[in-house]
């Protein structure tokens, strides 16, 4: 019987699949014919020669300090946001509270960064710090979630243990909890923060600043050569985000 | 009793944070944070009349018709480029990978130095196509390809296929080497030993982090329609060029819908098949 | 009196009733070893004395103070007063030594100064008398995952020794140690008890250990107390009824690393 619905799931998702190609109507067929190829080509030579000038490569370094800011804030925000959602989130407050702060997550973590981008754009003017805030919402979802999660999961007897000797809830949670699972939610707010260099170095295509604007104008302008220079720092960025975190992991979080 | 003794870990705590606070000062500077932003006069009226548009949400019926449309679109823009990433991701993964090396064999394990700097190419290759947002990539696309859902095929497509590439070649890596060991001493080709010796213990770990990606492409794919690569995310970008709340808030529902109906699809594809 | 319980019983949420019917005093500076068989209930009689669990009938008198008729507040203020030696001590195993055994006058703390003693021990001289009593002041800024079981349950008491509590509790508090260290720990228990003046009530699964160092010992089984007498009158009748048929010893529970599952999306 299992075997039978298996094999049936299986068919209908090669189903989905071949109908997703239908309904979108893909023409690979003109993109890979000489004429698209060629067109390709001709606009893909543009990025071969960026564009290294001097004025240039520092509104990218700029750009790039900007990116890298409100990614860091972005996630700092988030964690702490994220704890304070998570300790009602993991059930520590009662049912109703859990309920709540479930669903607030939820939807925080439901509505993508770059629509909070262009929502935070409305709501505090362009700029990155609409970009930081947006990273900041949809983050914290994400991060109360997991953490609600490593907060449920840790052995409780150290809380209690000072709980019975005296000690009030927060004192409590900071020396029996927090030790326990700190590690955890480093881990997990940096590979968050991993995530959101990428995002924060997009989120400008909405007007929320960083490499993403710069990106998105050069782009509008037909520029290739300095939207290839963009492009390159973005990668530089991610790669550079990526190390230091696996370092940082590294030496506080897994010895 | 002699004198206090000193605790090892406080110069580094203090270094620590002073640290944090010369990175933290710039950092708020540079990113312009200002919460106040939020609750200032214009912002919040404008902010406000916005809001105010959301209830209730857009649902008369050729609304609701585009809303579907543009749902199916994003369905079939994730699940289409989903396909083609297996397509690139499968060969990169096979010719990354140390678990097919033959030069490994005698070695102990560990290949040749000329096999891991043939290796290299495709490793980068990954790595590059990974690292650029798949935003960008449709971003680029659009301009190169034209408006519409193709671009958004293609952007989820690259940079899938390096994710999965870089995974898949992972996985290879950590399952049991013995098995392919002994088909490589038996004479058998690259691509038997692969079929024969990795994929079946393999398998069920790929699955499931496909099943993990497609979801994560869903959650692009609303969003690449704000640069004009099609389904959900064009229509909102429409929509809150002409605030009218209600039709966002519609499609902020149908983002909540959508999302947790991956959430459900993945976790009941993990277990039927892992 | 340190310690009353009259007519004091409790019944398990799972409806099994594991204490029925304890009458027990402890006077003030009194040392008392509670044995018997696993499964008596001598662990439950530690925790309803340390307000960990509530009685489900009988009366309870601690410190001359009725916890249950307390307020919540009220009540912190009396468990700040009554020092619990657990048998697994639940330290986190990346706090430092010097961290965990400063907690254990968190309950004397404002809040404040105990955040401030998180990012820096504020009373390092004391921790470390407190730990050289029982032969670990090199382990002051060890972690506690660096510790043996032994050693784990050394500081656990050097914990509650810091806390300097008027009622002193240990649920079987040398269970980790070699015999010659355990009879150490005990008659080091003792000394303190009997120098500070404070009552001592410990369970104590080693028999020859609970009558050598213990003057008073009560014997439990089947959640009733068998008997209550002077260490010197226990009779090896009596120990032998007390321990007929018993079931064998479990050993304590350990727990398990924590093994972060990273998400990425």
């Amino acid at each position: 019987m299992t075997r039978l619905i298996n094999g049936l799931l299986l068919a209908a998702l090669l189903i989905a699949a071949l109908w997703s190609f239908q309904f979108l109507d893909l023409d690979f067929a003109n993109l890979v014919s000489a004429d698209g190829l060629s067109q390709m080509a001709d606009y893909a030579s543009g990025f071969l020669s960026p564009d290294f000038s001097a004025p240039h490569l520092n509104a990218i370094g700029r750009g790039a300090l900007e990116t890298l800011a409100m990614s860091a804030l972005g996630t700092l925000l988030a964690a702490l946001l994220g704890l304070a959602l998570a300790l009602p989130a993991s059930g520590r407050y009662g049912v109703l509270a859990l309920q709540a702060s479930r669903l607030l997550l939820n939807a925080l973590r439901a509505i993508p960064e770059l629509v909070w981008a262009a929502l935070m754009v409305l709501a505090a003017g362009l700029g990155p710090n609409a970009g930081t805030l947006a990273l900041a919402l949809h983050t914290a979802g994400v991060l109360g979630r997991l953490f609600a999660e490593a907060l449920e999961n840790t052995p409780a007897e150290p809380a209690d243990a000072v709980r019975l000797a005296g000690g009030g809830r927060v004192a409590a949670f900071c020396y029996g909890t927090l030790p326990g699972v700190w590690p955890q939610l480093v881990a997990y707010t940096l590979y968050r923060w991993e995530n959101n260099i990428r995002m924060a170095s997009v989120l400008g295509f909405v007007g929320a600043g960083g490499l993403g604007q710069m990106l998105y104008i050069s782009l509008s302008l037909f520029q290739e050569a300095q939207a290839a220079t963009v492009i390159l720092a973005m990668l530089l960025l991610v790669l550079g985000v990526d190390a230091l975190s696996g370092w940082v992991r590294q030496r506080w979080v897994t010895q | 009793m002699n004198s206090l003794p000193r605790d090892p870990a406080a110069l580094p705590r203090l270094l620590l944070t002073l640290l944090a606070l010369a990175l933290l000062w710039p950092g708020l500077s540079l990113s312009e944070l200002d919460l106040t932003a939020l609750f200032r006069a214009d912002n919040a009226t404008v902010m406000g009349g916005f809001l105010a548009g959301f209830w209730p949400p857009a649902h008369d019926a050729s609304f609701l018709q585009l809303l579907w449309q543009a749902t199916l679109e994003t369905l079939a823009i994730a699940t289409a480029g989903m396909c083609l990433a297996l397509l690139i991701a499968m060969p990169c993964a096979l010719l990354a990978t140390r678990a097919l090396s033959l030069s490994a064999l005698p070695r102990g394990g560990r290949p040749a130095g000329w096999a891991v700097a043939l290796r290299w190419p495709v490793r980068g290759l990954l790595i590059v196509l990974r690292s650029v947002p798949e935003i960008v990539w449709a971003l680029l696309f659009v301009r190169a390809v034209g408006l519409g859902p193709t671009a958004g095929v293609l952007a989820i497509a690259i940079t899938y296929s390096g994710m999965l590439g870089k995974v898949y070649a992972e996985i290879f890596e950590s399952v049991d080497p013995r098995p392919t060991r002994a088909l490589f001493g038996a004479g058998s080709g690259r691509l038997a030993a692969f079929a024969y010796g990795i994929l079946p213990n393999a398998a069920s770990e790929m699955l499931s982090y496909t099943v993990y990606r497609w979801e994560c492409a869903v959650r692009a794919s609303v969003v690449m329609g704000f640069v004009g690569a099609g389904g959900l995310g064009q229509q909102m970008d429409l929509s809150l060029r002409m605030f009218a709340g209600g039709e966002v808030a519609s499609m902020l529902l149908t983002f909540l819908l959508l999302v947790l109906l991956a959430d459900r699809l993945s976790r009941l594809l993990r277990e039927r098949y892992t | 009196m340190s310690v009353r319980l009259a007519g004091v019983g409790f019944v398990h949420a799972n409806g099994v009733q594991t204490l029925s019917d304890i009458e027990l005093s402890v006077a003030p500076g009194e040392r008392v070893a509670v044995i018997g068989p696993s499964g008596a209930g001598k662990t439950t009689l530690l925790n309803l004395l340390a307000t960990r669990l509530r009685p489900s009938h009988g009366r309870l008198e601690l410190l001359g103070e009725q916890p249950w008729g307390l307020s919540s507040r009220a009540r912190q203020r009396l468990r700040a007063r009554i020092g619990l030696v657990h048998q697994a001590p639940p330290l986190p195993p990346r706090q430092r030594v010097v961290t965990a055994v400063g907690a254990g006058r968190i309950g004397r703390w404002s809040t404040l100064r105990a955040l401030a003693n998180l990012i820096h021990p504020l009373d390092r001289g004391g921790v470390r008398d407190a730990l050289a009593r029982l032969d670990l002041a090199d382990k002051l800024f060890a972690r506690c995952d660096q510790l043996s079981g032994g050693q784990l349950q050394r500081v656990g008491i050097a914990r509650v020794l810091y806390q300097s509590p008027e009622l002193m509790l240990a649920d079987e508090p040398v269970s980790a140690m070699d015999p010659i260290l355990a009879g150490h720990t005990l008659a080091l228990l003792n000394r303190e008890a009997a120098q500070r003046g404070i009552s001592l009530l410990a369970s104590v699964h080693a028999v020859e250990l609970a009558l050598e160092h213990f003057p008073r010992i009560v014997g439990v089984r089947d959640g009733r107390i068998v008997f209550d007498r002077p260490a010197a009158e226990v009779t090896a009748a009596e120990l032998q009824a007390l321990y007929a048929n018993a079931q064998l010893q479990q050993a304590p529970e350990l727990h398990a690393p924590l093994q972060p599952i990273i998400p990425r999306c």
